[in-house]
């Protein structure tokens, strides 16, 4: 196991996602594995937030949605280039997260929660209903899929594959680049508890606003994604079981660790395509196995694992008035971030 | 030092700090002490600035500091711990003190987007100081262990740790050894003294008469948010109002 840690537990994976379509029996996996990539980025978005900074934010998918709608609406209404297009996904979400996030992030705990779910839930009657704007219910149809760039092509399952899974990597590299840095101590000081976070000098507004920001930046690009990619949009994508679902992929993998949530991302779509003959009973397999990890795995896997690893490294390490060992090095366990 | 002018705090009808004023000499270890529900942590979240005071001022260093908030009021120099310490107990316990320094920092999202110098540079710096600190409150060889782990006592010393990485002029300790036993209480008034010997200034609130009686050079008595005696630990176990108020009147004239 030590050696599926680190740097070469995380070349494992990316090599494994560069042989996925070769190994996929058909362009229907691949499909699923694209859709997954793209809840994977939202999802890693939404861990900085809730897993990282300790505020569960319920608009999560909402902030998806006006990414997913700005491309929508900017291609198919304004014949705007794709690509432009998807950078002010993230822009505007993060812009529209600037001013909901300093209202809502005034509030703490359920609270924000509660508020969130209420601001998600506007969102999505907005898109709903200003039909002038977002077509409604009938939703945005035909939307181009991203133009090509140079040689390289986005028609076809494959190409597309990887052009999710090169922003997939992406987002998780500068992600981690974002938590194993001073600024994420600073979140994760934060979900600690706001009281000594600020004794500690840490302007709470400030650090709070920043990782809103940023999270919803994630999900406004992956919005951006999901529209180029299914290149049809209805009001649905705000709903808040979107932000449920990324919330169990961050639960089944892991709150606040970096690998916990893609895991989470990409294992739980296959479970449930596993499932899909079930329809919607499935739930009653989902259910139980949900609180069943969260009675007994509440860190969830990789969370769990990192626990394990650094208790053990703890105890491993060397006490100076022992008798220190030749051999013994001074382990570096990186608990917070696997 | 720290300068309170008649400093109050109204929760609706009811004063828990009213019109309090003291001075908090420098190099000095400065008690406030009095029964429950006196206001002693209302008044050390005045001072920090965790909450607004409803009138009065608080001057420090020769800052107005009564309406800053408690990130700014750490700035200027003033750390606190609190009765209990919410530490991140799946990480090492120097994990937990790094971030403490983070506020002498300026690295910001840009920094970590390029990886800048500057940010290497202070995330060394404040791995270094989180060592210090570390090493200061005598806790060096427990750097690796999960903070959920250790003792109530090594956590105390770890809030201590957390408080000094800040670079603190002076130190606001609340209850410092409330729950440990006799023996490890000595310690950490020996550490008290270790940190005025260091140049600081440290006010605290304390229950344990005894540990505030060696320690302290002055002791300000609160009693339903009033201050009721400042002076010497001799000259306060002398004051009849403070032996009302702890023991009832009817000691009052012993």
């Amino acid at each position: 196991m030590r050696y599926l840690t680190g740097k070469p537990g995380w070349l494992l994976l990316l090599a494994l996602g560069l042989a996925f379509p070769f190994l996929a029996k058909n362009d229907y996996q691949l499909t699923v594995m694209s859709t997954a990539y793209i809840f994977a980025i939202a999802t890693l978005g939404l861990n900085l937030i809730t897993g990282y900074t300790g505020q569960y934010n319920l608009a999560h998918s909402g902030f998806m949605a006006v990414g997913a709608y700005t491309v929508g609406i900017l291609t198919v209404d304004h014949q705007v280039p794709f690509w432009i297009a998807f950078a002010l996904s993230g822009v505007l979400a993060s812009a529209l997260g600037f001013f909901i996030g300093i209202v809502s992030l005034r509030l703490k705990g359920h609270y924000f929660s509660i508020f969130t779910l209420c601001v998600g839930y506007i969102m999505f009657l907005v898109i709903e209903k200003w039909e002038s704007l977002t077509h409604g219910t009938v939703g945005i149809i035909g939307i181009p899929a991203p133009t090509g760039i140079g040689p390289l092509a986005f028609e076809s399952p494959r190409t597309l594959y990887y052009l999710l899974f090169f922003f997939l990597v992406l987002g998780a590299w500068i992600m981690h680049r974002i938590v194993t840095s001073l600024l994420g101590r600073t979140f994760m000081a934060i979900r600690n508890g706001d009281e000594l976070a600020e004794s500690l000098g840490i302007n709470l507004m400030r650090n709070k606003l920043l990782a809103f920001m940023l999270s919803v930046f994630y999900a406004g690009l992956a919005g951006g994604l999901y529209a180029g990619f299914v290149r049809f949009l209805g009001p649905g994508l705000a709903g808040v079981e979107h932000s449920f679902d990324m919330t169990m992929y961050m639960l089944v993998g892991g709150l606040g660790t970096l690998l916990g949530p893609l895991l989470g991302a990409l294992m739980v779509p296959w479970l449930t395509q596993y499932l899909q003959f079930l329809q919607e009973y499935r739930f009653i397999v989902f259910g139980p196995i949900l609180i069943v990890l969260v009675i007994f795995v509440p860190h969830g896997i990789v969370g769990s694992y990192v626990a394990w690893r650094a208790r053990r490294d703890s105890l491993a390490a060397p006490v100076p008035s022992a008798t220190a060992a030749s051999d013994a090095v001074e382990p570096q366990p990186k608990a917070s971030h696997a | 030092m720290l300068e309170v002018r008649n400093l109050t705090k109204r929760f609706g009808g009811l004063s828990a700090v009213s019109e309090v004023s003291t001075t908090i000499e420098q190099g000095k270890i400065h008690a406030v002490i009095g029964p429950n529900g006196a206001g002693k942590t209302t008044f050390f979240n005045l001072v920090s600035g965790v909450a607004p005071p409803t009138s009065g001022s608080i001057i420090f260093d020769g800052h107005d500091i009564t309406n800053l908030r408690a990130d700014q009021v750490a700035r200027l120099g003033i750390s606190r711990t609190f009765q209990t310490t919410a530490l991140f107990d799946m990480a090492t316990v120097l994990d937990n003190l790094i971030v403490g320094h983070r506020l002498r920092t300026e690295s910001g999202l840009f920094d970590v987007l390029v990886n800048s110098t500057l940010l290497r540079h202070e995330e060394q710096l404040c791995r270094e100081k989180a060592r210090e600190a570390l090493d200061f409150v005598g806790l060096s060889h427990i750097a690796n262990r999960m903070a959920g782990d250790i003792s109530q006592e090594e956590r105390k010393r770890v809030a201590f740790a957390l408080a000094l990485s800040t670079q603190p002029k002076l130190l606001l300790l609340d209850e410092p050894a409330g729950g440990v036993n006799p023996e490890e209480t000595e310690g950490l008034s020996e550490l008290i003294r270790k940190l005025v010997r260091h140049d600081l200034t440290v006010c605290l609130v304390e229950h344990k008469m005894q540990m505030i009686m060696s320690l302290a050079d002055r002791i300000t008595v609160l009693n339903y948010g009033e201050k009721i005696a400042e002076g010497t630990p001799a000259q306060i176990r002398a004051n009849p109002a403070v032996i009302d108020a702890y023991l009832g009147s009817e000691h009052a004239d012993v």
